[in-house]
């Protein structure tokens, strides 16, 4: 098939995108997955943080930041992680044990409608978990704009990027729920922990954190924390960054299939 | 009876589809041609070919893992074919996909619909996928869907999952309508109206492929049928025809009225043996035995009462043809 059939097929209505978005948008109000865990689980860790008193301090081993402006990102790196991870992947993989997929394949709706449907909606939840942190980081933690808000627009759309392919990646070769699941969990930890959600990047063995740079969330949190902090983010995490967004985006489209 | 009640078919466009190597007819609606497919060294389908007419119900037949499912896949597009040629109203399912799609509505096993959506959310959304869709009131209406409007998909029973499902096949108002195993898992009741409902659809002129490895649905609702067995087509024919290969005879069992002498039957073509039990009489043969006897006698003055005809079933035809039993499981097929 050639790639204007797989995407925009000439006879198919296009207001069938529309509809099929609508009706993802029901199922993923119905079966919350993504809203629990994206959404629900970054907001929880901020009101543990909040009953702790001293996050909005400035600590002196920081130099002079607060507690709270340094895990910011770290916060932003388990919504996305956690969105592309488990919830894109988990709802993707069961459509297609559930041979959804194939059902649809069948249609004259190109199953990349459905590909491109569950990533809007994957992506409206990542900008809902992001604009709560943000609003109540500012409200009730002192946290201040960006310093190079161009920068953080960058190195958050990259972070977005590169996750997003992975997740892409891994609901392009999981066969059922419970394989993206368990392929989603291989990755959230290990990604979590050289984001520096345990153990501040800085604190970590020099090995550790060189695996933690070239990690996609270690990238992220490292071009969020500088452009938070006033510097352009690096060329280098940047770099990382795309390329991870290239390299998983790529082997999402090679080894996709519907059934 | 049920054979009688189907629809008519030129006896000689009959013949001419007869057996595997039958000659390719131009204006077919489907058309294949020595497929073949294997997955891995599994040869699922070998050599298979055949010709549907447009508005004909064509029934394909046999025991599982003959074939059946990945046949029809190659033929709606879902499967490369290793070897072969496809046509459906004139198109290649693998080149023209998309426009196959469009003229083509499939109803197959293992497939679903998310549990979350409800009955008309479903039918509205692949409402919105066809270019050229039925009125979704009276798809909803024929299907019987209209007061499970609300229902969620996951909470319906299996009647009306599949009914659903044949109703998404149709939604697209196609110009064939694929549909594999459409009553497997349905109580006697819902089977029936299933069937009702198929005919129906047949009187639209939609063309229908038929999946199944029930004797009397193929029966009921086949213009004609290729049973298939191990990957291969064993044969292709009416429902009668296939059952007059079997080489079993038809019995015409009845009272008669008054009495009469044997050699009144026994000289008809279609009469090979007639035999008295009773009061009734036993006449063995074939062709258009019953109606045969009836004019004889009725020539004569007598009227056959009670009268009761036996016809060789498929079965019969798959074991004469195949030396198999359709259903080597049958407590798994006949729940």
């Amino acid at each position: 098939m050639t790639a204007h059939a797989w995407l925009l097929p000439s006879r198919t209505p296009r207001s069938a995108f529309g509809k099929l978005l609508q009706s993802e948008i029901k199922v993923a109000w119905r079966v919350p997955l993504g809203l629990v865990l994206g959404v629900a689980v970054p907001v929880l860790v901020l009101v543990i943080l909040g009953t702790v008193p001293g996050p909005d301090k400035p600590v002196k081993s920081f130099g002079g930041l607060t507690y709270f402006s340094i895990f910011f990102p770290i916060l932003i790196a388990l919504a996305l992680a956690v969105i592309s991870l488990i919830s894109l992947p988990v709802h993707l993989a069961t459509y297609r044990e559930q041979g959804i997929l194939r059902r649809m394949s069948t249609t004259p709706v190109p199953p990349s409608w459905m590909l491109a449907a569950q990533v809007i909606i994957n992506l409206a939840l990542a900008v809902v978990a992001l604009g709560i942190l943000v609003v109540a980081g500012t409200a009730g933690f002192g946290l201040g704009a960006p310093k190079a808000p161009g920068g953080f627009a960058l190195a958050l759309v990259l972070s977005i990027a590169s996750m997003f392919a992975i997740g892409l990646w891994i609901s392009a070769i999981a066969r059922t729920a419970g394989a993206a699941g368990l392929i989603g969990q291989l990755f959230l930890y290990p990604l979590l922990f050289f984001s520096g959600m345990w153990i501040q990047q800085e604190h970590m063995t020099p090995a550790l954190r060189q695996i933690s740079q070239w990690s996609p969330l270690g990238a992220a949190v490292h071009a969020l924390q500088d452009s938070m902090q006033g510097t352009f983010p690096s060329a280098q995490s940047l770099l990382i960054l795309a390329g991870w967004a290239v390299l998983f985006g790529v082997l999402a489209v090679r080894f996709f299939r519907w059934e | 009876m049920s054979l009688s009640s189907r629809r008519g078919v030129p006896a000689a466009t009959q013949s001419q589809a007869s057996g595997p190597g039958l000659i390719p007819q131009t204006g077919a609606a489907i058309d294949v041609r020595h497929l073949r497919k294997a997955y891995r060294a599994t040869v699922a389908v070998d050599d298979v070919s055949f010709s549907v007419r447009e508005g004909e119900i064509f029934g394909i037949l046999g025991p599982n893992g003959a074939g059946k499912t990945t046949t029809v896949e190659c033929v709606i597009g879902l499967r490369r074919p290793d070897a072969g040629d496809i046509r459906v109203m004139g198109l290649d399912p693998q080149a023209d996909r998309e426009e196959l799609h469009v003229i083509v509505g499939a109803q197959l096993q293992a497939s679903a619909l998310p549990g979350q959506l409800k009955v008309s959310e479903i039918l509205d959304l692949y409402h919105s996928f066809y270019p050229d869709a039925a009125d979704l009131g009276e798809i909803m209406d024929s299907l019987g869907l209209a007061e499970k409007r609300n229902a969620y998909y996951r909470s319906l029973s299996g009647g009306l999952k599949q009914r659903l499902s044949i109703a998404l096949a149709l939604i697209g108002n196609p110009k064939v309508a694929v549909l594999d195993e459409m009553t497997t898992g349905l109580d006697p009741q819902a089977r029936r109206d299933t069937w009702q409902l198929i005919e129906q659809v047949r009187d639209r002129d939609v063309t229908i492929i038929l999946v199944t490895h029930y004797m009397d649905e193929a029966e009921r609702l086949c213009d004609r049928i290729a049973l298939l067995d191990r990957g291969r087509i064993v044969a292709i024919d009416t429902p009668e025809g296939l059952a007059g290969r079997a080489g079993v005879d038809k019995r015409v069992r009845f009272a008669p009225s008054k009495s009469f002498d044997d050699r009144l039957l026994t000289g008809l073509p279609e009469v090979s043996k007639v035999e008295r039990d009773g009061g009734h009489v036993i006449v063995t043969g074939s062709g258009d035995l019953a109606n045969a006897v009836i004019l004889t006698l009725a020539a004569a003055g007598v009227t056959a009462g009670g009268l009761h005809l036996d016809t060789a079933s498929l079965e019969d035809a798959f074991v004469a043809l195949t030396g198999r039993h359709l259903h080597d499981e049958i407590g798994r097929v006949h729940r």
